[in-house]
This record gives structure tokens, sequence and C-alpha cells, in this order.
């Protein structure tokens, strides 16, 4: 009897240290955490703090003010840049995303000699590092300018035009990952019930396949729009003189001194993106 | 029932017939050739043209002249500038994989044992650093470091003498760090999401203790994620050049900064040269990826 309890009060004493030290290890876990929250955080809030600051150097509060934002609005390079950056960001994005969409249904619906190779094809471009594709790029423009001149006599430049090609390759890949996801998740039987009933197989397309992986279209399109807005090293090697995009005006500000004009205009791309990821979150969420 | 026999016995036709009708086959060559042509023009074309020029001969002005060579990879395995920039780089990417590895893990586990709503309010904050501009977040840490900087005006305001920090390899680890970060939460968050977190009460009451339980069953458990966050913070880590460019000076050069200079600041550029170590970069690459994952697998059993 007595054994008996007091082998229950051993168990219950280990059972209270263990539950203790699950505390101390939740504590500890909490620390590391917000530590990891701060470590995430605290850079991007100064440096949002810092784009109202009246001090040119942009590392003190001295005062609060707007008027690095007004200047922003005068510098037309970083206007024109901006633009630039939307243009292709919207061109790149509506082609990857057709494009991108239909190699997802071939890949998805069709089983063809060629697929594992296909696949292949399209996870290279998201594997290998961005600065290999982007010298390739720049090499194989140079290289095909080189012989068009030889055959036609024009010249030809790097330009916008290179910068739009190039973002598409890398997008293409994104954009089929993230639609094959919503293909996977469909239920076929609904296209073969619209049949049965009649539809023919564009109907089925259009009026059942299509409103189904909407939201994965959409996803997949945020998904190109953002890596196209915010990419620098592909834009920065296919670009030719004179087109400059936002990142690449940024960088090449960001070269010659810290301003609080830089933080400005970083603030403004945050909120952008921020509101993009938010976007996404939303239509995702649709889905469900 | 009669439902699913009819559309599993179409199902059957269906498959029949596209082996018969022709148009099918067009149909998926529709559907497969804009993707086809854009990345086989796009993307594999021009690494075949960096593999024809690593062969090829550097001209005096920048030009490339047609002479086969075997001399840009031979310069890069014997000069000490080129052979550098790769340990540099591959160390400064391991240096970098495994200091997020060992604070994204606790981190991962931390989310991933909050109730439902916390959970997702928690990853959705590591995910927006991962969603925004790389290039605002490395200038983030430039207003930090720089030597007017955010660290060195408190220093001054508490009467210390100012710190050269940025220009240093530690300026560039933070960077790197805090940029690859959420690479490496997510994938693990992923794995110990399915994780079965009842495994643990079952080792020790088979008698391990916490680190052997940790070691012996949630670790291998979740070993693809790790894995797969190692890769995605290894490779974009060592082929970087933004970070160690504008947090690193000239002072820190990897990998990429080579690059970026053979092709577009030096006096002459080198093509031939620099699609040379862009190749071997990619295949060293290939090779420490393929060989982490043997490893991690091995574990695995």
């Amino acid at each position: 009897m007595i054994e008996a309890t007091s082998q229950a009060q051993s168990r219950h004493r280990a059972l209270r240290a263990d539950v203790r030290r699950r505390n101390w290890r939740d504590i500890a876990l909490g620390i590391h955490s917000g530590l990891m929250y701060f470590f995430l955080y605290a850079p991007i809030v100064i440096l949002v703090l810092f784009s109202f600051t009246t001090d040119s150097f942009g590392a003190r509060m001295t005062g609060f003010t707007f008027s690095w934002y007004g200047k922003l609005l005068q510098d037309e390079r970083l206007i024109g840049a901006a633009w630039n950056t939307l243009k292709v960001a919207f061109i790149s994005t509506v082609i990857s995303t057709i494009i991108g969409t239909l190699t997802a249904l071939a890949i998805e619906r069709y089983r063809f000699r060629g697929r594992t190779g296909m696949d292949a094809l399209l996870y290279l471009p998201i594997v290998i590092p961005e600065i290999v594709m982007a010298l390739a790029l720049l090499a194989f423009f140079a290289f095909s300018f080189g012989v068009l001149q030889k055959i036609t006599g024009a010249q030809f430049k790097m330009s916008l035009t290179t910068v739009i090609i190039a973002h598409i390759a890398f997008s293409i890949s994104f954009v089929v990952v993230v639609v094959r996801a919503s293909l996977k998740g469909f239920d076929r039987r609904l296209e073969e019930a619209a049949q049965d009933l009649g539809a023919n197989e564009w109907q089925t397309f259009w009026r059942v396949t299509f409103p189904l992986i909407l939201p994965g279209i959409i996803g997949g399109a945020l998904l190109a729009f953002t890596i196209s807005l915010d990419d620098f090293v592909i834009s920065f090697f296919t670009t030719g003189p004179g087109t400059s995009l936002l990142p690449i005006e940024v960088y090449s500000q960001v070269k010659r001194a810290v301003t609080p004009k830089i933080n400005a205009i970083s603030t403004l791309m945050l909120v952008i993106s921020m509101t993009l990821v938010g976007l996404s979150q939303f239509v995702q969420r649709q889905r469900r | 029932m009669a439902i699913e026999s009819i559309s599993a016995r179409r199902r059957r036709e269906n498959g029949l017939l596209r082996l018969l009708r022709r148009s099918d086959a067009a149909r998926l060559w529709s559907l497969l050739f804009p993707g086809l042509f854009w990345l086989t023009v796009f993307f594999a074309l021009p690494l075949v043209v960096i593999l024809l020029y690593s062969f090829l001969t550097p001209g005096p002005t920048g030009d490339v002249i047609w002479r086969f060579t075997l001399d840009n990879y031979w310069t890069l395995f014997t000069k000490d500038l080129y052979v550098n920039a790769y340990l540099r780089s591959l160390w400064i990417g391991v240096v970098t994989t495994v200091i997020c590895l060992l604070i994204g893990y606790p981190l991962a586990l931390y989310i991933v044992q909050r109730s439902p709503r916390w959970r997702n309010l928690l990853l959705f904050l590591v995910l927006i650093p991962f969603w925004t501009n790389f290039l605002v977040r490395t200038y983030a840490w430039m207003i930090i470091l720089s030597n007017t900087g955010v660290i060195n005006s408190v220093l001054q305001a508490l009467g210390l003498a100012r710190q050269t920090l940025l220009n240093t390899t530690g300026a560039v680890l933070a960077g790197l760090i805090y940029g690859e970060l959420p690479f490496m939460v997510l994938p693990i968050y992923a794995s110990l999401d399915r994780f079965d977190f009842t495994l643990l009460e079952a080792a020790s009451d088979l008698g391990a203790d916490r680190a052997r339980a940790f070691l012996r069953v949630m670790l291998p458990l979740t070993m693809p994620g790790v894995a797969a966050g190692s890769v995605l913070v290894f490779i974009p880590t060592v082929g970087q050049f933004v970070v160690s460019d504008l947090l690193g000076g000239a002072k820190v050069d990897m990998l990429g900064n080579l690059l970026q200079r053979l092709f577009t600041r030096s006096n002459p550029p080198n093509w031939p040269l620099g699609s040379a170590m862009a190749l071997i970069f990619m295949l060293v690459l290939t090779v420490a990826v393929l060989f982490y994952f043997r490893v991690t697998t091995e574990e695995d059993r």
C-alpha cells in the first residue's frame, strides 16, 4: 500500500518535472521566436521610419517630413524607370500566364513521350542560379543580334523587349507550378458530367474547367507579376543602355549614397509587394 | 455506383480514342508548343551559347575570336583569384545555410505548435519578407550598418567609438541570413506540420531522453524539409552578387561579383572566361546538391 503511494508520488513528481521542463523549453522557444521576428522586422521598420526623417543621412530621427516622397515625384529618371518596370511586369505576366496555363494543361492532362524532359525543362529555370540564366541570356542576345545583323544588315540592341522576353522565360515555370497544383485537385467527373449533358469539349473547357482552375491561374499570374516587379539580376543583364527599371535605378542610387529618398522609394516598393501578397492570400482563401 | 462505372468506361474509351485520334495529338501539340518553344529558344539555347563561348578565345576589345581553346577552364583552376572566389563563395554559402538551419528550425517548431489561428498569422509574418524585394531588404542593412548608420549613431550617442561594420564578411553574412531565412523556415514548417508529435511521447516511453528523441525521431522524419530548405538557401546564396556588392564592398568578392565584372565591368570584358566560370559554377552546385540529397536520404533510413 505504502509502496504503491510512494510509487504514485514519484511518478507524479517525474511528471511535474517533465511539465516544468516542457514549460522552460516552450519559453526558450518563444523567446527565440520573438527575437527572430525582431530580426525579420526591425530592418523593415527602420527603413520605413527613416523615410520620414529630416536628417539627410537618414540614420537619425531629427524630425518628421514627407518631403522625400515629394522629391520622388520630381525625379524623372525614377518615374520613367517605374513605368518601364510596370510595363515589363504587365506584358510578361499576361504572356507567361497564357503560355504557362497551356503548358500545365498539356502536362497534367496528357501522357506523351518526352514528358519527363519537358518537366526538367520547366524546373531548371527555378533551380539554376539566377545569375547563370541572366548571363546566358545576355550572351544569347548578343550572339543572335550579331547573327541577325550579318543576315539582315539591321542593328539590334538590348531594350525593354529583351527584358520582357527574359522575364517570360523565367515566369512560365512558376505559373506552371501553381496552375498544375490546381489541376491536380480537380474532379475530372465534373467534365465528364458536362459532356454527358451534351457539352462539346470547347464548351466544357470554358464553362467547367476554366472557372474551376481560375484561382490557380490568378495565383500564378500574381506570382509572375511580383517576381517580375522585384527582379533585379535578370533585368540588370538583359536591359540596354538608356532603358532603366526601378530595381536597377535603386541599385545605382544606393551605390552612390544612402539617402532618405531611397528609403521613400523602397517603402513604396514594400507597400506594393505586401499588397500583392495580401491579394494572392485573399484569392487562395476564396478558393477554399 | 452507376455513374462511376459509366465514367470509368468513358475514361477507358478516351484512353483508346486518344491513341487512335490524330486530332488529339494536334491538340496536345498546340497546348505544348508555346511553352516548349519559349523555353527551348530563350532558356536552353542561351545555355548552349555560353557552353560554346566557354571554348572560344577572348578578343582584345571584349569580343570573341572563333578559335577553340581550353585556356578559360585552365585559368579558372589555376589562378588564385578564381579559385579563392569559388572557395569563399562555397564557404559563405555553407555558413549561411547552417546558421539559417540552426535559427530557422526552432522558429518553425514554435510556429507549428501554436493554435491554428496563431499559426497562420505567424507563418504569414515569415512569408512577408520572403515576398518583398531582395534589394530593398539588403539596402535596409546598409542603413543599419553604414558609418553614419543606425548602430553607429547609437554608439556615438552613448559616447562610444564608431565601428566599421559595412564592407565586412560579417555584414555580408548578416544580409544573406536575413534574406534567406524565410526559405529555410517554410519547408521545415511544412515537414513539421506532417510530423506526428505523439511519436515523441512514444520515444520517451521507450526510454529515450529529449535529445535522443529529437535526433533519432524528429530530425530524421523532418529531414526532407531540412534538405529542401538547405538547397533553397544554398543555391541563391552562392550565386548572388547584390548582397556581397552592397554590404561587402569590393572586399568580400564572391562568384557572382567576379561574373558580373567579367561580363560587364572589366576592361575589356572577358565573356569566354565568364561563361566557363558560370558553367563550372552550375556543375559544382549540381554535384553539391545531389551529394547533399544522397546524404540526407541515407540518414532517413
